[in-house]
């Protein structure tokens, strides 16, 4: 696994104020990309679903936010879905699930 | 001179787009799939330019093509249900229909008169008339447990036949058509958990499911369908940690050298390698990632391996014949398809995040040429026309 600060600066604010830090600007361009075309792969580039189920807000409705940030930080046990742990923030999870309530915005 | 030259490569593709068809031959043709812009390029891997860029294709995220046996025409298919029939010659969308709600590959017939292709929503098959893409048959994957399943791994077979697994159901089916529109069916279960998808050898005999939900694979000998699957490679990462799988391997690009298949491990970052006398695990060869394209250069010398994110910025090649890997290079950001031109001198590999199509020389593992391409992915060139499975 590689290093990334951004984990560690995150980490520690988690630890420091108990709230997860907003990623800057860059950084969300980046996971922007990163849920449309490797979410994507198996959720669907227009996000209703492919080998893995749909993630359109309709689809999620009857899930909490706790719930989707488990599933994206550690995965879902007996399927094909993995942890992103290794790859993201805490913070960086949210706000993703922020994104996958608001929908596609095009 | 190099004045009119150039006005003239200018004007080529305008003319074309205005109507004007190539007159030329496809054999060094090939598509490039923009799979955010839901439109494909039209490429010629001699010229290594683009030719044409054809727009209207849909969601092409995960799409695949085939070939008409003059290769004039591909077969695109979208993952919206979208299959999309695209004159190369003409830059342009011949027909399109959207076929289901949800879709991810496809195959066309040994005599070029059929495609179908493998649906997840509604869960099943559904085949088309070449020609003018009428419906000619459909065959809902219902499992034994009575539910309708995803299918992947669609391939053609020599007999006219269409192989295909049921995801949901852990089964393999064989649809013959010899007999038209009215297919004989022959189901093979329990043949492992969650295949995922599959592979024909080149002579069209043996089809191989990959097992997501083991570690394993299914095979089916074609010539003898009676003796249904047998399991190959059976837990093959038996007491090592399973490692999370951030995009599913593809089976689609059979990667044979001599005797010997190369396979991607799934949870590992291994590439297997079978000795295809006893089907028999032979070694394995660690590699930088999740293995997603194992690809052989069509000489067999090499062995071409590209990975699931986070190590999607590096490609390796694999000598065939130490099973060492000799070049780990790092072509561009998120590296998705490798294609091979078909002698083999060159591969031409897709960087979704850098926007580029890079052309390789298979010798210097050099890079020959570059090309602009909107979030590029799949690369598929004319020659996949004459390929069983392919």
């Amino acid at each position: 696994m590689r290093w990334d600060w951004r984990g560690l600066i995150a980490g520690g604010l988690l630890v420091a104020g108990g709230a997860a830090a907003e990623p800057d600007p860059v950084r969300q361009a980046e996971l922007l990309n990163l849920l449309e075309q490797d979410c994507g792969a198996c959720h669907g580039l227009t996000r209703k679903g492919g080998l893995g189920p749909s993630l359109l807000p309709e689809a999620l409705a009857d899930k909490t936010d706790a719930a989707l940030l488990a599933t994206i930080l550690d995965g879902r046990p007996g399927t094909a879905m993995g942890p992103w742990r290794p790859m993201l923030t805490e913070g960086e999870a949210r706000w993703l699930v922020e994104q996958l309530r608001k929908g596609p915005q095009r | 001179m190099i004045r009119l030259l150039g006005l003239l490569f200018v004007l080529g593709p305008l003319a074309a787009q205005a109507g004007a068809c190539l007159v030329r031959g496809t054999g060094d043709l090939g598509v490039v799939i923009e799979r955010s812009a839901g439109s494909l390029l039209v490429v010629d891997r001699t010229a290594r330019r683009q030719l044409f860029r054809v727009s209207g294709l849909g969601d092409v995220s995960h799409a695949s093509v085939v070939y008409s046996p003059d290769e004039r025409y591909a077969f695109v298919f979208g993952r919206d249900g979208g299959l999309t029939k695209v004159d190369l010659l003409c830059g342009a969308v011949v027909k399109r229909i959207v076929q289901a709600g949800n879709s991810v590959g496809g195959a066309i017939s040994q005599d070029g008169r059929l495609v179908a292709v493998s649906n997840y929503e509604p869960g099943g098959v559904r085949v088309f008339d070449a020609a003018t893409l009428g419906p000619v048959a459909d065959l809902p994957a219902i499992g034994a447990d009575g539910r309708r399943s995803k299918v992947v791994g669609l391939v053609d077979a020599p007999g006219d036949r269409f192989v295909y697994s049921l995801f949901d159901a852990g089964e393999i089916r064989i649809a013959d058509f010899t007999e038209g529109g009215k297919p004989k069916i022959q189901i093979i279960r329990n043949v492992g958990r969650q295949p995922y998808d599959a592979l024909i050898t080149p002579d069209g005999r043996y089809y191989i499911a990959g097992l997501f939900g083991e570690d394993g694979l299914a095979l089916v000998d074609l010539w003898h369908p009676e003796r249904g699957a047998r399991r190959i490679l059976d837990g093959y990462g038996r007491g090592e940690k399973k490692l999370p799988v951030y995009k599913m391997p593809h089976l689609e690009g059979w990667a044979v050298a001599g005797d010997q298949a190369f396979l991607p491990a799934v949870g590992h970052h291994e590439v297997l390698v079978v000795d295809m006398n006893t089907w028999r695990e032979k070694a394995r060869i660690a590699v930088a990632g999740q293995p997603v394209f194992v690809e052989a250069r069509p000489d067999g010398r090499q062995i071409w391996v590209n990975f699931a994110i986070p190590d999607n910025g590096k490609v390796q090649v694999i000598d065939a014949e130490t099973l060492r890997v000799i070049k780990t290079l790092e072509p561009g950001r998120a590296i998705l398809h490798m294609e091979f031109a078909p002698r083999g001198e060159a591969v031409w590999l897709s960087a979704r995040d850098d926007n580029r199509v890079a052309v390789y020389d298979t010798e210097s593992l050099k890079v020959l040429a570059t090309l602009e391409a909107i979030k590029p992915s799949g690369i598929f060139f004319t020659w996949r026309a004459h390929r069983i499975g392919l």
